[in-house]
């Protein structure tokens, strides 16, 4: 079993990304296309790298040749079949495209996050108003009485 | 050759390290096995920048994703619903979301009170003092004071109610309904060596910082300071048996695949409600050739799951997104049998607060909101911490056409032979489901939800009880009163396979009083030497 994309495939795939999120001078973040976050696409399919092949094969598939070789309009019309018809696999497959993209430092600065783990510095919670539960206090047991 | 123990606990979770605990004041020798390693803290996802991907590989919360060698598969396809724990020291303590609620009084007596079902054995009162024991040593926070229980006492005070909270308690007020902070396995103070939460934010797959009570912190420091030996990497393949029907001990696969066998006076099955009887049915010998104590033909049989009605929506203001424990708040508004409704039984709902940005991204995309192109920015701004969720957890009914079996092809990475979930999804739960589902969007709407979405989660199959039951008739339930199996009088379970109904809370809490509850009945029948009787 091939545990890493062809040359034709990456290329596809990477073609395909750019679409799926493309970069935003509004939002001032790179697209999934970038190189940064594309190599990390590439080493973040692992155990989805079967459902990526059977969905690029179906792309290439529905592109009639290399979906990276199609001009851009054409590009869209086919990667919008493919985003109704492309099933598991492809579900699969824009999981880890997800996975890699929103974890990006310049995504993560530009959704107003820290681009760090959990741990050790934790969040804030606010502890909220709890008078709010001063009507539920007042209420007489709600739970049922065995014999 | 292994020395005879004693003890033999087979599973380190929830129930196999409170059994542990509580029976090592006895001084008998007493091992537990378990098939999974210890999990450092270091190793939880939160640790890392990949913390919300490692949810789809290492720390999946099903097992035929995450596919660890110290995991089994499970032929899952035959259930709408998918099993989710985990294996290791702690088991799935480690992978839980710390909700921590009781049975309701009312939940051992569905025959008596609604005509379904079969009454428990024993009573809420009977666990009462078990329910206390266990909130000390596990470590639970709460208020005290809900209408919704009988008194009882948090020791810790409950995690902050946070944008989110406040939000839901001010609509459940508006709409005159039950709601309470939940009762959580969550330090919210420095307990017992454990840090306070810091609100990671990312309970489910582990707590780095050790403020979630999982086993492998809370039961089994002590239980291994009293002298209980834990033994990892040993699957366990088959319990034994004699001539006289009694439990000989254990045959089981070590680290490096080699068989041994474990002699023991007396053996305890911890594995839940899916491992047990894939462990008993695995158990076929002359003596009992449908499986070690299934004379009923019970074992495997009234799988229940709890049915979760999730339901999410959208509001204006930015909240508290993935920051701080996941469910924060309960209502058992819609927990007891109503004759209006057109179900018998009832649920609570678990209130949450939002989804990190990754699960937001996937789950919307999912579901059809976030598209591909030059709108996926704008849109996923709009989504990202703004949902609001709550989830119906629905009281499944015994039936025994759901059930565990043993897959004839699937086996394990030692050649066990894997358990198989045949399961549908009952008319009540149906029924009930819908119920909830309709409440919860009025609630939502009631929040300041814009839109609302009701989904089914496939892996919502966290809560597995029900297959080898308890009760008095041994025609009718595989162990007894106290834990004994019927058919073989040195053999206990102490698990969620004993429950008779499934209640319509999490269940982790009630597990594991009614283990510590198990353990005292085994000391007390030692102490005037009837246990065998």
């Amino acid at each position: 079993m091939q545990t890493t994309l062809t040359e034709t495939e990456a290329r596809d795939l990477r073609a395909l990304v750019g679409q799926m999120i493309p970069a935003s001078a509004t939002y001032k973040v790179p697209g999934a296309d970038d190189d940064l976050i594309f190599a990390d696409i590439l080493k973040g399919l692992e155990r989805d790298t079967d459902d990526a092949r059977t969905a690029l094969k179906q792309l290439a598939t529905l592109s009639g040749g290399p979906f990276a070789d199609l001009p851009a309009d054409r590009r869209a019309e086919v990667a919008a079949s493919f985003k109704t018809e492309g099933g598991a696999p492809l579900f699969a497959l824009n999981r880890v495209v997800l996975l890699c993209y929103y974890r990006d430092d310049r995504v993560m600065h530009s959704l107003g996050q820290e681009p760090r783990s959990p741990f050790p510095k934790g969040h804030v919670v606010e502890q909220g108003d709890w008078s709010l539960l001063d009507p539920v206090k007042k209420r007489a047991p709600i739970y049922r009485k065995v014999p | 050759m292994n020395e005879k123990v004693d003890v033999l606990i087979i599973g380190s979770g929830a129930s196999g390290a409170a059994v542990a605990w509580s029976l090592a004041d006895t001084k008998m020798r007493i091992l537990c096995l378990e098939q999974g390693d210890w999990v450092k803290p270091t190793d939880y996802p939160s640790n890392g920048r990949d913390w919300e991907a490692r949810l789809f590989s290492d720390f999946a919360i099903n097992p035929n994703r995450r596919a660890r060698e110290t995991d089994y598969p499970i032929n899952d396809a035959n259930s709408p619903i998918k099993v989710v724990n985990f294996n290791g020291v702690g088991g799935s303590t480690i992978m839980y979301t710390a909700h921590y609620p009781r049975l309701h009084p009312s939940d051992f007596k569905v025959k008596t009170l609604d005509g379904v079902a079969d009454d428990w054995p024993i009573d809420y009162e009977t666990l009462e003092p078990f329910f206390a024991e266990n909130d000390r040593m596990t470590g639970v926070s709460g208020l005290a004071g809900d209408p919704a229980y009988p008194a009882k006492q948090p020791p810790m005070p409950p995690i902050p109610l946070g944008k989110s909270g406040q939000r839901f308690g001010t609509a459940m007020n508006q709409l005159g309904w039950h709601w309470w902070p939940s009762d959580t396995s969550i330090a919210t103070v420095d307990y017992e060596g454990r840090g306070r939460c810091l609100n990671l934010g990312h309970c489910t797959p582990g707590c780095a910082q050790g403020a979630k009570a999982s086993t492998d912190i809370t039961y089994w420091p002590m239980a291994l300071r009293a002298g209980v030996e834990l033994r990892t990497r040993a699957r366990v393949r088959e319990i034994t048996v004699d001539n006289n029907g009694m439990a000989t001990g254990v045959i089981y696969y070590d680290a490096e695949g080699k068989e041994q066998f474990q002699a023991a006076e007396m053996v305890i099955i911890a594995c839940n409600g899916v491992g047990t009887p894939r462990l008993m049915l695995n158990s076929q010998s002359g003596k009992f050739p449908n499986g070690v104590a299934n004379s009923s033909g019970l074992v495997g049989k009234n799988l229940m799951f709890h049915p979760y009605a999730f339901t999410y929506g959208y509001v204006d203001e930015p909240l508290d997104g993935n920051h701080g424990p996941p469910l924060c708040l309960w209502s058992h508004e819609f927990y007891e049998t109503d004759k209006a409704r057109d179900f018998v039984r009832g649920y609570i709902f678990q209130f949450g607060r939002g989804m990190g940005s990754i699960v937001e991204a996937i789950s919307s995309t999912a579901a059809g909101r976030l598209p591909w192109g030059e709108d996926h920015h704008k849109v996923y701004r709009s989504l990202l911490n703004h949902r609001i969720y709550l989830a119906g957890i629905c009281e499944d009914l015994p039936e025994e056409h759901n059930r565990v079996t043993l897959d004839p092809v699937l086996k394990d990475s030692d050649g066990i032979p894997a358990p198989k979930i045949d399961y549908t999804v009952g008319e009540n739960s149906r029924k009930m489901l819908d119920h909830a589902h309709t409440r919860a969007e009025e609630i939502l709407k009631q929040a300041g939800a814009h839109t609302v979405f009701r989904e089914h989660v496939p892996n919502s199959g966290w809560h597995l009880l029900g297959t080898a039951r308890m009760g008095t008739d041994p025609e009718r339930s595989v162990v007894n009163e106290w834990g004994r199996c019927h058919d073989v009088k040195n053999l206990f379970i102490v698990d969620g396979s004993i429950w008779v109904t499934s209640g319509g809370v999490n269940p982790t809490s009630t597990i594991q009083a009614l283990a510590l509850y198990i353990a005292d009945a085994i000391k007390q029948r030692l102490a005037n030497a009837t246990l065998f009787e």
